[in-house]
């Protein structure tokens, strides 16, 4: 079949001289052609280098670019060689820019997909002073030396002329691209979709495919990286049944838009393909527009569940290389002829064609209808046939271009051997199609070679719940690609059971693939491009070789081909071909490499979404935190919990005056402080005691109601876990209270015992974290503070209430309330609460009632104090590594019964004479510091690893001893009171005397907290 | 009767609510809730016993039921919650604690939890910039525990399509109600 | 990747929080005369299987049920997910 045969009837009419363009672009657009999918009639206003230009709404950056005659549209990464267009779409690795200013400037940007709007700035990168003059195009005076392997070759040595002399050099050479160095201003989504049949790319399959499964009323997706629907139909000029290639997309479209239960998503680039049906796609919402919407995100990071996905992501054309393969101006036929039917743009009035396949002819065949002349075909079988109304050349080869900023001249050797040169600005190469496996291989799939179209075609099954259709799967004419799509979809829904058959499909174009493999031109000693953004040639894949990197992951490496951000969806082909070569071995025997997610590039907004500055994660806030908004708090994270650190009075310059005087006041008189951070448990059941003495290494059982008692939770292992208070409210009632940072594991923790090692003991778990605003009132005034706030019926008496006490009772006139007498500072001390509702109340009355006793609110620090100052272990010292033995509580782990730990615990090694004990020290020079994370050294041996004695965990300034004090593990400290000992740290040159003290500096035999 | 102001989960003496692009993100500080889980062995008494206090049966598995005054929504294996209107059942775990006995163990949750309830007709599109809940498939009835803006709600389908309520912790609720809003005006 | 919850129906495992394998559950007997062995075994030791294995994975975003999960390590593939505590009870866990 020719293509006339193929065109007859179906093809678009089209003006056959070139375009009298519009009044606005006429003048500036010297390569606009007439037609194409763009607003001719409206003219848009863009800059490239600060030069002004117009395009038509419908173009992208570089079709504009391509209309005002502008083909240098970069600088390649390494030699600075001047680089034009080579494609027409993602798969691009030359045409790299800047777009935008300011914040918004984003670098690295393909000017192939990059929407054309209003105002749109952009910038080439990678060059200095200017495009046409780059002063690092030095490079390329030295490419022989800069080949594959440079870096690891000349950068060893001296080792010394790294980190100052190499790596600045280098890193200002590297990359492309700037950044801006300012926020982005600008907002991204996470979303999550679910669907029955998620379609990739909206080509002819694709739509086949989506239109199928959307009538037969499935949930359908179906997203295209493109603006436009239609894939390759936009490109090409044959038509569909009765209608162009153009409408019929445009009434499937229709069609598919009016149906409820699909959803067309272009702009969408499905990236990657993961576990058990799920994909993840970015939807770029707003880059076509100057800035978004109010409100609007940039781009939407989509998290999509499918059942069955059907991968139609058509085929991306390959090159052949040859010597200067890469001037502006020569690029994939394909390309050509999408700028021409797409975009009315051509790269030149002259060009030519350069191709081993018939499907290179028809960009000469539209080329040609379009009004632009093509000097010559030049395909290199010698039985090519005729198909365009031009001048062939079979057997031929481009031996050499010339043009030193574009094409001017193209060297042909002739089938007889003789050489032509042959005027043109612009030659489209093709070298056949790869069909695009990249999804395929998302979880290490391996492509199959396909000897009939010479490329590599998915493997079966290479995700599970994922089949491909039309020109990924090989099928490359466009009958086939509906014809499959539709299939493979009813074929995907009758595995989720649902039963529907192949739609009508109408006439198209079914040419079989002709094709001789070919790959480069064997011809002198010049640079043939293989990977145009690594600037990899066919001459560094034969050094690789030469250098023994045979496998083609070891060639990827070394060469550098394949990377960045195109991963060589148009390069990775040609190297593993020559390789082939070079090896003596079949393609398919060479291997393949294989891709990874994302498909495309994702800017670094879009995986953050939402979640970023103050919005990172979400805030928990206590509930008298409004009221220390009012009084001067500053605040700490501790997980999401925003709590008071201290709270500043007038006057106070430093926190320590502030953190001071809040513990002097506490030990006076009385202080509040908001502990409602603190895990909250409830336990309930019949079983609720014997729980609690499993998970707890201490005994529960026989607490009394009404009492509460201090808690340790071991790991398995025997290491300290958690610790904290439980009271029993009834008999089979209990709350616990665990460490603010640790909730959450000790509730998984607990639902663990309840559920796996424990699943017939009748006890219940809930969390009630935040149901109850919680205060402690601590301080010799306590009592006498909260007699004014609980209802007088409720004695408050040391008989009445006594030490460890719990109880449900009322205050302020009747509202509900819980009370604990227990205490983490030292003092006399109760804990209240109240549903939080009533928290912000409660703590301005409870202010308001201490007034008479000078009460203070203290914060964190004030706390921490006061708990080093009692010698209470906290989060610090509960580091993973400590047992029970260390903290001194050795006997409290009941070995009558068996709880979680207990039986680890008495490991000999845990057990030794020489164990850490937690201790307290004090410098022995009063102006010295204790510092937490210095190691303790006994006088007099060396400071190294072997003779470390153990560590502080804990310091801080006590107010009350008017020194510095600290707590942390000593070797056999309990026996070691008084001794002076060394604490260093020799990274910080820290070494001072301290003494062992007992760790309670504060009311060692506990009559406060009795009182 | 006591003399404590109560403040809602955003220190408002008044709920909040915002109308949006059509929808309408009110805060609902005006429900008791109650968790009930029943013990081992009793779970038939403690389901019947629920039942003749609501007036209804527990719900099934992901499902929430409602009767005026009460509505209970399942949170786990033998676990539901129970919510009824905060006014006259201000002691609700109170009530359900002696409706069921030693059957159940009941644990007051009321102030817990912030209920946003999200309202108008792009309900779906703003979820969907939230959680992975399915919401399209959610009929009236529905609930679900599931992540929303890194925080584990609850999620109810009060009316298909046009209104869920989002149940989350408390001590968050202005970063739940900042996500709810920005996913409204991003999706309307 | 999804896990199929018994009750549930498929759901993300991002909602769930994975502990270890489901040996886990076959806590030792602290009376047995080799105790302190058992333990040690228990706590440290495991069978560095690649392919199947069965893995304890918590709802945590959800339920809060404790599942037993049964993965491949090559594939993800999820073949059998259930209550751990009815696999608990299956163990011989009851009391």
């Amino acid at each position: 079949m020719t293509y006339t045969n193929r065109a007859d009837g179906s093809q678009i009419n089209q003006p056959t001289a070139r375009a009298q363009t519009g009044a606005h672009s006429g003048k500036t657009q010297v390569n606009r052609l007439a037609g194409g999918q763009i607003d001719q009639q409206s003219s848009i206003n863009f800059s490239f280098d600060g030069k002004q230009y117009q395009g038509h709404p419908g173009d992208t950056l570089a079709s504009a670019l391509l209309a005002n005659n502008v083909r240098l549209m970069a600088r390649s990464f390494k030699y600075h060689r001047p680089r034009g267009v080579l494609t027409s779409d993602s798969a691009e690795p030359n045409a790299l820019v800047e777009l935008r200013t300011g914040a918004r400037q984003e670098p690295n940007t393909r000017a192939t997909t990059a929407e054309l709007f209003d105002g749109l700035v952009a910038k080439s990168q990678n060059r200095s002073p200017s495009l046409k003059y780059d002063f690092m195009a030095i490079n390329d005076r030295f490419s022989n030396f800069l080949t594959a392997g440079f870096y690891y070759k000349t950068f060893m040595w001296p080792v010394s002329f790294w980190e100052k002399i190499y790596e600045p050099i280098i890193r200002k050479a590297a990359g492309l691209g700037s950044l801006s160095l300012e926020e982005d201003p600008d907002e991204y989504d996470k979303g999550f979709l679910h669907c029955d049949l998620l379609v990739v790319g909206g080509g002819p399959s694709g739509l086949s495919a989506a239109l199928t499964a959307g009538r037969a009323g499935a949930q359908v997706i179906l997203a295209d990286e493109d603006y436009l629907f239609g894939g390759r139909l936009n490109g090409e000029t044959f038509g569909i049944g009765e209608q162009s290639g153009q409408d019929w997309v445009a009434a499937t479209v229709a069609e598919l838009h009016s149906l409820p239960n699909v959803r067309c998503m272009s702009r969408t680039t499905v990236n990657g393909a993961y576990d058990h049906g799920i994909y993840s796609a970015v939807e770029r919402v707003s880059d076509h527009l100057p800035v978004p919407p109010e409100g609007k995100p940039r781009q939407i990071l989509w998290r999509i569940y499918s059942k069955r996905t059907l991968l139609c992501a058509g085929a991306i054309e390959r090159p052949i290389a040859f010597e200067n393969n890469d001037r502006p101006g020569i690029m994939l036929a394909s390309a050509m002829r999408d700028y021409a039917n797409r975009w009315a743009v051509t790269a030149a009035h002259k060009v030519a064609i350069f191709t081993n396949n018939d499907d290179g002819h028809r960009t000469a065949v539209d080329l040609i209808a379009k009004g632009v002349k093509v000097a010559a075909v030049i395909d290199t079988r010698a039985d090519a046939p005729r198909i365009a109304d031009c001048e062939l050349l079979a057997g031929a080869q481009v031996i050499d271009t010339s043009g030193r900023l574009g094409l001017k001249f193209i060297k042909v050797r002739l089938a007889d051997g003789s050489e032509r040169s042959i005027e043109c600005g612009a030659l489209g190469v093709s070298g056949g199609w790869n069909p695009n496996v990249h999804m395929t291989c998302h979880q290490r799939g391996r492509p199959i070679w396909n000897e009939q179209i010479s490329a590599f075609v998915p493997g079966e099954d290479s995700i599970p719940g994922m089949t491909v259709a039309g020109a990924a799967n090989g099928d490359f004419s466009t009958a086939a690609a509906l014809e499959t799509g539709s299939a493979q979809a009813v074929a995907a829904l009758g595995d989720l059971g649902i039963k529907t058959s192949k739609i009508d499909l109408p006439q198209a174009e079914d040419a079989p693939v002709n094709i001789q493999p070919f790959w480069h031109v064997r011809h002198g000693k010049g640079r043939a491009w293989l990977d145009q953004q690594n600037d990899v040639t066919v001459k560094d894949v034969k050094l690789a070789h030469q250098e023994n990197y045979r496998s083609v992951e070891h060639l990827k490496r070394y060469t550098t081909l394949g990377m960045a951000t195109d991963q060589g969806k148009t390069s990775n082909m040609g190297g593993l071909a020559i390789m082939a070569e070079l090896t003596g071995q079949s393609i398919p025997e060479t291997g393949t490499t294989i891709f990874r997610p994302p498909y495309s590039p994702v800017a670094m907004g879009t995986w953050g979404g939402r979640a970023r500055g103050k919005d990172f994660h979400p805030v928990r806030e206590t509930p008298s935190h409004k009221w220390a908004l009012e009084n001067g708090a500053s605040f700490v994270e501790v997980g999401n919990w925003l709590r008071v650190q201290w709270f500043s009075q007038p006057g106070e310059t430093h926190w320590r005056e502030s953190v001071d005087r809040e513990v002097r006041a506490v030990r006076a008189s009385v202080g509040v402080c908001d502990v409602t951070t603190l895990g909250k448990i409830d336990i309930q059941g019949t079983d609720a005691a014997p729980f609690l003495n499993t998970v707890y290494a201490n005994a529960f059982a026989k607490l009394a109601v009404g009492k509460t008692r201090y808690g340790l939770m071991l790991r398995e292992d025997g290491n300290a876990m958690d610790d904290g208070t439980t009271a029993r409210l009834s008999e089979h009632h209990f709350v616990m209270t665990t460490t603010t940072a640790n909730a959450v594991e000790v509730y998984r923790h607990m639902e663990f015992v309840r559920q796996c090692l424990f699943p017939d003991m009748d006890v219940q778990l809930i969390s009630t974290t935040e149901a109850w605003a919680q205060y402690a009132v601590a301080g010799p005034n306590s009592r006498k503070l909260l007699q004014k706030i609980v209802d007088p019926e409720f004695d408050l008496s040391n008989e009445g209430f006594e030490f460890m006490a719990c109880r449900e009772i009322t205050v302020c006139g009747g509202l509900r309330a819980r009370l604990f007498r227990i205490s983490f500072s030292g003092e006399l001390a109760y804990e209240i609460a109240v549903p939080t509702r009533y928290g912000d109340a409660l703590f301005r009355r409870i202010m308001e009632a201490g007034k008479e006793f000078d009460v203070v609110a203290y914060g964190t620090e004030a706390l921490g104090v006061m708990r080093i100052e009692k010698g209470h272990a906290a989060g610090n010292e509960l580091n993973g590594t400590i047992t029970a033995l260390n903290l001194g509580m050795g006997r409290m782990v009941s070995k009558k019964k068996d709880s979680i730990g207990s039986t680890m615990s008495e490991r000999e090694g845990m057990n030794l004479p020489d164990a850490l004990n937690m201790v307290g020290f004090k410098p022995v020079n009063s102006a010295d510091k204790v510092t937490a994370g210095g190691h303790l050294m006994t006088k007099g041996t060396p400071v190294d690893a072997e003779h470390d004695q153990g560590y502080v965990t804990s310091a801080c300034y006590s107010p009350i001893l008017n020194s510095s004090i600290g707590l942390g593990f000593l070797k056999d400290g309990a026996n070691r009171m008084g001794e002076i000992v060394s604490l260093v740290s020799p990274v910080t040159n820290l070494n001072v005397d301290v003494e062992v003290v007992n760790p309670q500096f504060v009311d060692p035999e506990g009559v406060r907290v009795r009182a | 009767m006591h003399d404590l102001k109560p403040i809602t989960p955003l220190w408002g003496t008044v709920a909040q609510v915002d109308n949006i692009g059509g929808m309408r993100i009110s805060e609902c500080p005006d429900w008791a809730l109650a968790s009930v889980a029943s013990r081992r062995g009793k779970e038939d008494a403690a389901a019947a016993a629920a039942a003749k206090f609501l007036g209804f049966d527990l719900p099934d598995v992901a499902r929430c039921a409602t009767k005026e005054p009460f509505a209970a929504f399942w949170m786990g294996p033998h676990q539901w919650m129970i919510e009824a209107p905060h006014d006259t059942h201000e002691d609700l775990a109170a009530q359900v604690t002696a409706a069921v006995g030693e059957n159940a163990s009941v644990t007051e949750q009321t102030d817990g939890w912030v209920r946003f309830d999200l309202e108008g007709p792009h309900c779906h599109s703003v979820l969907e910039l939230l959680c992975n809940a399915n919401t399209r498939a959610m009929d009236q009835g529905a609930a679900l525990r599931t992540q929303l803006a890194h925080l584990g709600c609850f999620l109810i389908c009060r009316k298909t399509g046009t209104h869920f309520s989002v149940i989350g912790p408390r001590s968050s609720a202005g970063s739940l109600r900042n996500a709810l809003i920005t996913a409204v005006k991003s999706a309307t | 990747m999804i896990i199929n919850h018994p009750l549930l129906g498929p759901r993300d495992a991002q909602e769930f929080t994975f502990l270890g394998s489901a040996s886990l559950i076959d806590r030792p007997d602290w009376q047995a005369e080799d105790a302190l062995e058992q333990f040690s075994d228990y706590t440290y030791l495991r069978n560095d299987t690649g392919g199947e294995n069965r893995e304890l994975w918590f709802h945590e975003a959800g339920d809060r049920s404790w599942l037993v999960v049964t993965r491949n390590t090559f594939t993800h593939e999820i073949t059998n997910v259930e209550m751990a505590s009815d696999v608990a009870r299956a163990r011989g866990r009851s009391k």
